[in-house]
């Protein structure tokens, strides 16, 4: 996937701070979409990159005799050369927002473009529909919804057999379903997801990953729960992506990433998720993270961290369904080998993308909250101490990391012989001085298990000045009564 | 983070699930003013929790889709013809052949000659127009099936599938594979040389009113497929030119290493 993507790359003369610096633009553009849930808007994900320096690279605004004279030629030219080229410059003139509302405006221009793009000639074929992947593209609705008479026709070539045009209709229909409901509303009775369905089929790694994408912005959209997703479960779409997620020398990193974040839209959504434990998606996800755990130490490859994401998410809303805990034998994720997994993933994370430690814990935390097996796992193995060394990263880590710990420890005293002594009592005092009343909180309730359940730990917690520790929490609202509930057992003890 | 050095080898060995120790819980745990609960957490949607990785996701798509949008450079090579009889198509890269290839002569219909965009369509022509049995049954019972992939309605006529196609499917009504033929000459009287000339609009229709004659004579065994025998040939060409290409061959060398295997 990324060798083939890096093939592609167009040659820049930015120097690497204007990439970085554009790279952080970027990210706090995306940031500030995400919290006005306005993410999938397609302003986002083009980058309008600047015209970078480069021969026949910048191209001109067209106006509206020009647009019409390259239709013209397009449709009526002798020449197939002379065709091909008027919508090649027809093309460039539509990366421009001004040329593509000129083209719309323009009437029968659309229907001209649709005319060459079912034409049984080949190559105008393939470039009305670049030109209509550029219209795809725009940040406009109005334009996305001009669009809208083309979109028969591109399904219709989902199942046809040239890869290229294939996977080109597909990231063009992706474009167009992120930008307007009126275009998804469309696709669904004009049978995309049997399309869909029937062109995941196909041998081709491109055109999978354009169908993965197209599919992730088809789910993601607002009414996706309830007017998409049903009808997606409802075909043979989900087995056909837990089959592209297999390990095993067929998975392909690319492919996976698309499908992966397609099954947590899915899943997150909370519609049908015991049908997908029932199609073995639990096991495939399990055996997936192991995969992941053993590239990761392989190789320095940092594109990892975008299927571990969409994974561990999968993984940890699925543990939530109570289809879990019925359903027994094959479907219940038993193997300590993921807890092992885990921790590998954990420290990758620590090392590479620190952001999502959080979401890593989060599995942790469901696989260990009513699994004696798991906590047992997680003493055996040795993993308290590096659980604790994630302590120092931020409050939101620290929280989980401790609310990890109350889940061994709640489970009784043959717990918490293996957690003290230990590292574990110095680190408790040491959060204990943090101004975080959540991860104050969560050491107090850890504190009062390990006091229930060892007692012998309430002497040392005394003589390493565990009073002193407490009373900087006495006035706190919120711990107050925790506070004062330890001293007690503390004084007591 | 330090891993215990054990781990890696867990990781390696089998499947297992470790002997849980024995829980025992007191009552005391969950007593006031103590609320932990051990639970796992279910996060929706758009929970703030998942901003950081979604962040992350929507970077990588903004570069790929930079990179989608690049018209890649074509590898040239030197110009050679398309070898199917009566196509005088020229190429000097192997992609556009290759598109060519599956656009006009991928599914032909080798009564008439006409291309269609995939085997679905070009089947349900063949029904339609040169299937003499077909037109017997559609007078007793509904034949002209929907063209939607995965519909499986069927109607009367022709017109009554259209009606159901732009009414339920939302397609356009001069949806260009579901055209009327414009003359009522009998599909046999075409020329095999046409495909290569016809206008945009002629090109693929899937059905009209029912061809008189069918081209196969009464008695013989009924086709309901018939790939053009030009790609029976042609397809192996096609496949071993792709993997030469793939090992950096040019057409000219592909070429004379298939004449050397003759």
């Amino acid at each position: 996937m990324w060798s083939r993507r890096q093939g592609r790359l167009r040659p820049t003369v930015c120097g690497v701070e204007e990439l970085r610096r554009r790279r952080r633009e970027r990210e706090a553009a995306l940031r500030k979409a995400r919290r006005e849930q306005q993410l999938v808007s397609k302003r986002l994900l083009r980058d309008d990159a600047p015209e970078e320096a480069g021969e026949g690279c910048v191209a001109a605004i067209l106006g509206e005799t020009e647009v019409q004279q390259f239709l013209r030629q397009a449709q009526r030219g002798t020449e197939e050369k002379e065709r091909e080229g008027a919508l090649v410059s027809l093309r460039r003139g539509l990366q421009h927002p001004e040329t593509q509302q000129t083209f719309i405006r323009l009437e029968g221009s659309m229907r001209t473009l649709v005319g060459l793009l079912t034409s049984n000639q080949a190559l105008l074929q393939l470039e009305a529909a670049r030109c209509l992947h550029e219209l795809s593209h725009s940040e406009q609705s109005t334009v996305a919804e001009a669009c809208l008479p083309a979109t028969s026709y591109l399904l219709t070539y989902l199942s046809g057999h040239s890869s290229d045009f294939i996977e080109l209709c597909l990231y063009t229909l992706g474009n167009l379903i992120v930008e307007s409901e009126a275009v998804r509303r469309q696709l669904l009775p004009q049978g995309i997801v049997p399309a869909l369905a029937a062109c995941i089929q196909s041998p081709h790694v491109a055109v999978l990953e354009a169908l993965g994408y197209a599919l992730s912005q088809l789910l993601q959209a607002e009414e996706a729960p309830e007017k998409i997703i049903p009808s997606i479960l409802a075909s043979t779409l989900p087995q056909h992506m837990l089959q592209m997620l297999q390990p095993g020398p067929k998975l392909n990193p690319g492919v996976a990433v698309e499908f992966a974040w397609c099954l947590h839209y899915i899943i997150c959504s909370q519609v049908s998720n015991p049908l997908l434990i029932g199609h073995g998606a639990l096991s495939t996800l399990g055996l997936l993270l192991l995969d992941l755990a053993g590239a990761v130490q392989k190789t320095e490859d940092a594109g990892l961290e975008l299927l571990a994401c969409p994974v561990l998410r999968c993984l940890s809303n699925l543990l939530t369904e109570a289809a879990v805990e019925t359903v027994g034998g094959q479907m219940q994720l038993r193997d300590e080998r993921v807890v092992a997994a885990l921790f590998i993933l954990l420290q990758f994370f620590f090392q590479k993308q620190p952001s999502l430690l959080p979401e890593g814990l989060w599995l942790l935390n469901n696989l260990t909250a009513n699994s004696p097996s798991f906590c047992t796992s997680l003493l055996s193995l040795d993993l308290i101490e590096p659980l604790l060394q994630l302590l120092p990263v931020s409050n939101v880590v620290s929280v989980m990391v401790l609310t990890v710990l109350c889940n061994v420890a709640e489970k009784g005293p043959a717990y918490c012989q293996r957690l003290w002594p230990g590292p574990l009592l110095p680190a408790l005092l040491h959060t204990l001085a943090f101004s975080d009343t959540e991860v104050v909180g969560q050491s107090l309730e850890l504190l009062h298990l390990l006091f229930l359940y060892q007692p012998e730990a309430v002497q040392v917690f005394l003589q390493q000045s565990g009073l002193q520790a407490l009373e900087r929490h006495q006035e706190e609202a919120q711990l107050q009564d925790r506070v004062y509930a330890l001293q007690q057992t503390a004084l007591q003890g | 983070m330090q891993l215990p050095p054990a781990l890696c080898a867990r990781l390696a060995a089998g499947p297992g699930a470790a002997e849980p120790l024995p829980v025992e819980r007191d009552p005391a745990a969950g007593a006031a003013p103590f609320r932990f609960v051990a639970r796992p957490v279910r996060f929706s949607r758009e929970h703030q929790f998942f901003e950081d990785g979604d962040v992350q996701r929507h970077l990588y798509l903004q570069d790929v889709l930079m990179q989608v949008a690049d018209v890649p450079e074509k590898p040239r090579v030197p110009a050679f013809a398309c070898q199917v009889a009566g196509c005088c198509q020229v190429f000097d890269a192997l992609d556009d052949y290759e598109h060519h290839y599956h656009t006009l002569h991928g599914n032909v219909c080798s009564f008439c000659k006409r291309a269609f965009p995939s085997g679905h369509l070009l089947d349900a022509h063949i029904l339609e127009w040169h299937d003499s049995l077909f037109q017997i049954l559609s007078e007793r019972q509904d034949m002209y099936q929907c063209l939607v992939e995965g519909c499986t309605e069927k109607f009367k006529t022709s017109r009554d599938r259209k009606d159901h196609m732009v009414r339920m499917h939302l397609y356009p009504v001069d949806f260009r594979f579901d055209k009327p033929k414009k003359s009522r000459s009998p599909a046999s009287a075409e020329a095999p040389g046409d495909s290569g000339e016809r206008s945009e609009g002629e090109a693929m229709e899937i059905c009209s009113e029912p061809v008189a004659a069918s081209p196969a004579p009464a008695g013989e065994r009924r086709i309901y497929r018939h790939r053009s025998v030009s790609e029976l040939v042609l397809k192996p060409v096609l496949n071993m030119c792709l993997v030469l290409r793939i090992l950096g061959c040019t057409w000219a060398a592909a070429l004379l290493i298939l004449n050397s295997e003759r």
